[in-house]
């Protein structure tokens, strides 16, 4: 492995990384998916190492795709998930995080309802932070990971345009992504209804649409966002009827996009939602790839924060 | 009571229209004379105030003290000590404590603890509605015989446009203005920041400053059927700042007031998750900081307030969307506002104004001006005083403020009320 040029203690967000940061974690990603498809899933390369994922939100693929990456790099990896906000379980998160602290983890990986919740960790502890998914702020390793999957099926990002449909307003991995493809030379749209558009959307240099069809005209990969069934509640939507109708991603529809479009979705998907099955199944779909991307970026960022660092690895004659 | 001789300070009251160096004699818990030259009373303390500015005891409209209920934060005599600190004579004590002020005996329990203190002078405001639950009117009269000067549900609006009518209307027969926290909840939704691209960065929820605009826009045209006297708390977007410009205009009793973060900070300082940059209103846009700053200097806004609301580290150490909402502001309330005269925004009489003669007026409050008979509320200010303020020497048992560490140029070195010094700074070192 090469010395390590990833000037960063914690993994943020995305607003923190450089064009050049992101590109060295996908480089890096890119030789760890290897390693899962190996008979023996395992390397030595963190051996030794301590890394809590703490999950403070419900969450099934990033908790796994987490605690598995640490595992393929032989970690040490705890998970402790405890849902609720901090003030429903009588312990703050400053406490609770002082006391995985001394512990002694090399890295904490967190996922929180609240937006800047890891911020405030980087802030209190010594720890490598990682964020998982924070609020409605940042899912940076979703992003990175959608990003290696953009690269793989077309191999650069220049140039291409990325649409991403739904619900922008309350997706930090709109945000995250939002940001990543903008420092890689990507051209995105969004395109929803505008009681799920977020405030000033269009300075942070995305292209807005008010429907589906023109925003798909050309497109080079489609992003669908999960819609949470609290929009209906909340009147942000009449109902998933209308919404599928409208922005829910069909064959048809996707007609529209180019023909060697992709098709992605951060998951859990609804079927018929936001995407119709025979497009979540269908051959445009690599929202599997996604998933398995998912291992090799994380693999590539706990390295980068808590691997060994160059001179650790030529005294142990690596 | 020894009497004070303040001598040949810079007397500054924009009251009387006057600046130039003056002495005032203050004597029985009044001004008695102001001139130059002036024959020390037999037995008076000679206060050299050279190269100082005397000024009117600064008056506060808005302030949190905590007590009874929540003494953690803040208590009066805490509170009171702060105050004066800031170079503040008088303080008007918002009703959300525990119990809420809307009856009789919490007010006078307030002006009992406030007159046991015996530093600034605390003015109550009651309730507008029982236990801030904006249903049923409170107890006004009674409120008014004890002692309160206006009504408020202050962290709360009285959301409902057919009960504020009627607490305009009951409030007038009582002589009582009704100061509102104008934000309409259906709007704000709990949002613990601004609506703007700061928020979608930030991936906090939002308020929509039409949550405070809608609202100062329907009380408006509530008070021209009601001609009831109607103040608008910590108002923060230049929309509303239009509202009450055109509503001055056309004569209607409606005034307003600013805080001194909301003049200074925009909603960028909470891009960090710093959770002292959190206070409601919410920090706004530069165009509102523009338009806030502008209003001032004008007269739209009647008076700079500090919506002092002291928390502790219990309530601000949390997430973002779980923390508290405010900051401390007494003690750097003037030095706020004399960077905005520093900076040319406004003129310096103009800044005094807004902290004396201006509150003073709002709720008829005795004060704000060195008048002779006037009480003796006297601050005296030295602009070129260095002055950083710090957790260890903010007076206020809560630290909450976004402007620690911050160097300032100019601070109140005594603060007199009633003909007594509650406040002498000027053994303290500059910092």
């Amino acid at each position: 492995m090469t010395a390590r040029a990833f000037p960063h203690r914690h993994l943020l967000g995305i607003a923190q990384l450089s064009r050049d940061d992101i590109v060295t974690v996908l480089d890096l990603a890119e030789t760890f998916i290897e390693i899962s498809e190996r008979p023996i899933k395992r390397v030595p390369t963190l051996r030794g190492r301590t890394v809590i994922n703490l999950f403070m939100e419900p969450s099934t693929r990033t908790r796994m795709s987490f605690e598995i990456a640490g595992k393929r790099l032989s970690a040490d990896v705890v998970t402790l998930s405890a849902s609720g906000s901090s003030a429903d379980k009588g312990e703050t998160l400053i406490d609770t995080a002082r006391n995985l602290e001394a512990m002694r983890p090399d890295a904490i990986v967190l996922r929180h309802a609240s937006s800047g919740a890891p911020q405030m960790l980087a802030r209190w502890l010594e720890r490598a932070i990682v964020n998982a998914g924070d609020g409605q702020h940042e899912h940076p390793t979703q992003a990175l990971l959608d990003c290696l999957t953009i690269r793989k099926r077309k191999g650069r990002f220049e140039d291409l345009v990325v649409t991403i449909v739904g619900d922008v307003a309350h997706s930090r991995v709109a945000r995250s992504n939002i940001l990543a493809l903008g420092k890689l030379g990507a051209r995105v749209r969004v395109a929803a209804p505008r009681t799920l558009l977020p405030a000033g959307i269009e300075t942070l240099g995305v292209e807005v649409y008010d429907a589906l069809a023109p925003a798909l005209e050309g497109a080079d990969v489609v992003m669908a966002l999960r819609l949470q069934k609290e929009r209906m509640t909340a009147g942000l939507l009449p109902n998933t009827r209308e919404y599928s109708r409208t922005f829910g991603l069909s064959a048809r529809k996707l007609a529209a996009a180019k023909p060697d479009a992709i098709v992605m979705h951060p998951g859990p998907i609804n079927r018929g939602v936001e995407i119709e099955p025979d497009v979540a199944d269908g051959p445009r779909s690599v929202i599997l790839e996604q998933v398995t991307h998912g291992v090799a970026v994380r693999m590539a960022v706990l390295y980068l924060l808590v691997g060994p660092s160059p001179a650790e690895g030529a005294a142990a004659g690596a | 009571m020894r009497a004070l001789h303040v001598r040949r300070g810079r007397v500054l009251d924009p009251a009387s229209n006057t600046d130039r160096e003056l002495d005032v004699v203050l004597s029985e818990g009044r001004i008695v004379a102001l001139g130059a030259g002036l024959a020390a009373p037999a037995g008076a303390e000679e206060i050299d105030a050279r190269g100082m500015l005397v000024v009117p005891g600064l008056i506060d409209l808005h302030a949190h003290l905590r007590e009874p209920g929540e003494e953690y934060k803040e208590d009066i005599a805490s509170a009171s000590a702060s105050a004066a600190a800031g170079g503040f004579a008088a303080v008007c004590a918002m009703p959300n404590t525990t119990p809420v002020n809307d009856t009789r005996a919490v007010t006078e329990l307030i002006l009992e603890r406030a007159r046991a203190v015996a530093g600034v002078r605390v003015y109550p405001i009651g309730a507008i509605t029982r236990g801030l639950e904006g249903q049923a009117l409170s107890e006004m009269a009674e409120l008014r015989e004890a002692g309160c000067v206006a009504v408020s549900d202050d962290g709360k609006c009285v959301a409902s446009a057919g009960l504020m009518r009627r607490a305009l209307e009951y409030a007038r027969t009582f002589g009582l203005p009704v100061i509102q926290h104008a934000e309409d909840p259906t709007l704000s939704l709990g949002g613990s920041m601004n609506e703007s691209v700061s928020s979608t960065r930030a991936g906090l929820r939002g308020q929509p400053h039409e949550a405070e605009s809608t609202i100062v826009a329907r009380d408006i045209a509530l008070v021209e059927r009601t001609g009831a006297r109607y103040h608008v708390a910590h108002v923060s977007t230049q929309a509303s700042v239009w509202l009450v410009r055109e509503a001055k205009r056309r004569g209607l009793p409606v005034t307003c007031e600013v805080t001194p973060h909301h003049l200074t900070l925009t909603d960028e300082a909470c891009l960090g998750y710093d959770t002292l940059t959190k206070c409601n209103p919410p920090l706004r846009e530069a165009a509102d900081v523009e338009a806030l700053r502008e209003a001032l200097a004008d007269g739209t806004i009647d008076a700079v307030a500090t919506d002092h609301a002291p928390h502790t580290p219990v309530e601000k150490d949390l997430e973002f969307d779980h923390a508290a909402s405010g900051i401390v502001g007494f003690e750097t309330a003037l030095p706020l506002v004399l960077a905005l005269v520093a900076s040319s925004r406004l003129t310096l009489a103009q800044a005094i104004e807004r902290l004396t003669a201006g509150p003073a007026r709002v709720l008829g409050l005795p004060g704000g001006t060195l008048a002779a008979g006037a009480p003796a509320d006297v601050t005296i200010v030295d602009l070129e005083r260095a002055f950083t303020p710090r957790a260890d020497t903010l007076r206020s048992k809560s630290k909450n403020s976004p402007f620690l560490g911050r160097a300032f140029c100019g601070r109140a070195m005594l603060t007199i009320v009633g003909g007594t010094i509650v406040f002498d700074g000027r053994a303290e070192p500059a910092a």
